[in-house]
């Protein structure tokens, strides 16, 4: 920097130092204008409508309409097939429960895959909801657990198996911190989240104790035969990069009174489902008569997903 | 009324103006800098075209060195109330003139935060989902949320009150004090919360014991007080070597013994917190061991934490010797051993370990990618820019240079 400069000379040397500072000023921001060049590879911009798109509650039903017919739209260009997208409600005197009953779970994973098929997760890089465990018997140390086994043939002797998937937690650390409240509680007991409204902080992600939310870190790939095309807006709709997802107990089928894909696909019935306000269904006798627990009670979460012991 | 708004745009011209004059070394520096945000805008516009897949970030280690940096900038703009606590509390004259260059680093510190969080986002353009009225902000649930609101308040406080009090001595009039005295003490109170709200960010969150710890809150407090003053330290070593500004020699003691003392409580409280950790030996000192020991043979980290208290310690021990007091050169090695030192501390030291093991017990590292390294040197080197351009400004207003009278 200069010094002060006697009067006379002030005028002829900051205007010729004035120059000299926009020729440098026009090079800076030609600078960051050729730094700008990547986005040449942006593939569709985001529309109008996507951008302004309100948040999930303030939808009026007939904006909801608006909405899933134009990502009916999006991901019939995207895909080259149309799907239905719906905006399933939760049923009045319904509150969901899993139990999962780890004397059975024979660690086969078949839950984890068919949830991939099911809720539309990109395939590359590939995520899951579901993560299963393997823990050496006598112990619930979690870093003892192994969760990328892979032997010739499961169970292995000596082992039982843990899968893990968003608790659905009655007070959960997740939907308190999101600074935007794109996920939240509904009254079904199923965590939800808007993803058109999520902002991808990970938030969440970093305050969910049983790491249950997945990040789409990259733009997700489905193949086009293998999307399913019941979709629902909360579930399992397409998602983009940048935003979270988990697991939502499959709301497009549990809401129109179906099982989710993980219980229907798994051989050894040691997945449960149903309604625990209803006194004679399977879960709330399983709550009731079963040696039960659930994962991290000292975090004080209150899941509704259970574990129990058959024997 | 007129009038007033045609001088207050005639003086921003002016101030304006100033940021195209200066010697070969200013055009230099500017122009490195610029080189340097180009590169960083380079790297995020390639981040948001491809995704955050261009960090070393996963789900398991969901938050990585721009939180990192967040974290440690926010120290940063709070430690500008340790030369504004003294001055305008105990009415220190060394340190009176310099308050200002301690504000306007809060303000280039607070610009640099909010880049750092913007890149961290996964859908940037939905910025506009946090603003209260037309967004959806989860006020007072979200710690987040309070986030928001006091490091834009601070933010405007002190873009406030470094900007009437240049432009009083620009007019050279005598400051009204009830134009800036209440919130001169606003933003005092304003300083420790942006970064006790930093802190509970993470102390807020129960799935993460090694978070989830009350003395955070302090050891930030304590950690930004020694990172912060070591940093204007620096900056007004430089100030007085390229401009022709007075800085007194009492005026960088005082800030040594700030330094001095805020050094001793931070290692003080982290020894507190070790203790802890591993005399308990709980299932929850696992993240505590690999961050200091590595955990199941994986140990990224060791080294960057044992730099980190080996930089603290040699500052500690240079800032407790009659040597740093006499000598100005001994005094930077110390802010400098003692800014890396708390960066890597704060950063790879707190952020990164509160993740490993994943809350399933899954040890899964993180090492930045060379993208993210670039958006990060992007940032710096735009927050060091800023922080030029509000010298290059303000420097002349302060020693008579820039005024009213020769417009």
């Amino acid at each position: 920097m200069i010094a002060n400069p006697p009067p006379e000379s002030r005028d002829s040397i900051s205007r010729r130092s004035f120059l000299r500072g926009s020729t440098a000023a026009a090079a800076g921001v030609a600078a960051m204008a050729a730094g700008l060049a990547p986005l040449r590879k942006l593939g569709e911009s985001i529309s109008v409508d996507q951008f302004l798109q309100q948040h999930y509650k303030e939808l009026k039903p007939e904006d909801m309409d608006k909405v899933l017919r134009r990502i009916e739209g999006e991901v019939e260009r995207q895909y080259g097939v149309r799907p239905h997208v719906r905006d399933y409600k939760p049923m009045n005197g319904v509150e969901y429960v899993y139990a999962l009953n780890l004397t059975r779970c024979v660690g086969c994973r078949k839950c984890v895959h068919a949830c991939v098929a099911e809720n539309n997760q990109s395939r590359d890089p590939e995520i899951q909801y579901i993560q299963v465990i393997k823990m050496p018997n006598g112990t619930f140390d979690m870093e003892k657990g192994d969760a990328h086994y892979a032997p010739e043939s499961v169970p292995e002797k000596g082992f039982f198996y843990m899968p893990v998937q968003c608790h659905q937690c009655k007070n959960p650390p997740c939907t308190k911190v999101c600074p935007v409240k794109a996920t939240w509680t509904e009254p079904d007991g199923i965590t939800v989240i808007d993803y058109n409204w999520c902002i991808g902080c990970r938030y969440c992600e970093a305050a969910c104790p049983y790491f249950a939310r997945r990040f789409n870190f990259s733009e997700p790939t489905i193949p086009k035969d293998k999307l399913n095309l019941e979709m629902s807006y909360l579930g399992n709709q397409p998602r983009h990069k940048g935003v979270m997802e988990k697991c939502h107990f499959c709301i497009q089928r549990t809401r129109v009174g179906r099982y989710p894909a993980c219980l229907e696909v798994c051989p050894t019935g040691s997945r449960k489902f149903g309604n625990i306000l209803d006194p004679n269904s399977e879960v709330a006798h399983i709550l009731r008569e079963k040696r039960v627990f659930v994962l991290k009670e000292e975090v004080g979460t209150l899941p509704r997903f259970f574990y129990y012991f058959d024997v | 009324m007129i009038t007033a708004a045609r001088n207050y745009t005639r003086f921003l011209s002016r101030c304006f103006a100033c940021l195209f004059e200066g010697d070969w070394r200013y055009f230099l520096w500017v122009g490195l800098l610029t080189a340097v945000c180009a590169a960083g805008l380079n790297a995020y516009t390639r981040q948001y075209v491809y995704g955050l897949a261009t960090t070393g970030m996963t789900d398991q280690v969901s938050w990585g060195v721009y939180i990192a940096n967040f974290t440690f900038l926010v120290g940063v703009a709070a430690a500008a109330v340790m030369l504004v606590i003294p001055v305008y509390v105990y009415h220190n004259e060394d340190l009176h003139d310099l308050v200002i260059f301690g504000e306007l680093l809060a303000v280039a510190a607070i610009l640099m935060c909010l880049a750092f969080v913007t890149v961290d986002l996964g859908r940037p353009e939905r910025f506009w989902h946090l603003i209260p009225g037309i967004g959806k902000f989860n006020f007072p649930g979200s710690m987040l949320s309070w986030d928001v609101i006091v490091l834009n308040g601070y933010l405007a406080l002190n873009v406030y009150i470094c900007g009437y009090l240049l432009y009083c001595r620009y007019r050279n009039v005598k400051p009204a004090k009830w134009f800036y005295i209440p919130f001169v003490f606003i933003g005092i109170g304003w300083a420790v919360s942006i970064h006790t709200v930093t802190a509970f960010l993470y102390v807020g969150l129960g799935g993460r014991p090694f978070w989830n710890s009350a003395i955070v809150g302090p050891r930030f407090i304590a950690s930004a007080f020694t990172a912060g003053p070591a940093i204007i330290i620096l900056a007004l070593q430089i100030l007085r070597r390229v401009t022709t500004y007075r800085v007194r020699d009492k005026a960088l003691m005082t800030l040594r013994s700030i330094v001095q003392v805020s050094m001793l409580i931070n290692l003080f409280l982290l020894a507190n917190e070790v203790f802890k950790e591993f005399y308990t030996d709980s299932l929850h000192v696992a993240s505590a061991k690999y961050l200091f020991f590595g955990l199941h043979g994986h140990s990224a980290l060791v080294p960057w934490i044992w730099t980190a208290i080996a930089f603290n310690c040699i500052a500690m021990t240079l800032l407790a010797m009659p040597l740093t007091k006499r000598s100005l050169p001994w005094l930077d090695v110390a802010c400098v051993l003692a800014i890396v030192g708390i960066w890597i501390e704060k950063g790879m030291g707190l952020v990164i370990p509160g993740f490993i093991p994943s809350p399933l017990g899954e040890v899964v590292e993180y090492l930045p990618t060379w993208n993210e390294t670039l958006v990060c040197l992007g940032i710096w080197a735009f927050g060091l820019l800023a922080y030029t351009f509000f010298l290059r400004m303000s420097v002349p207003i302060l020693n008579g240079a820039l005024n009213k009278e020769n417009e």
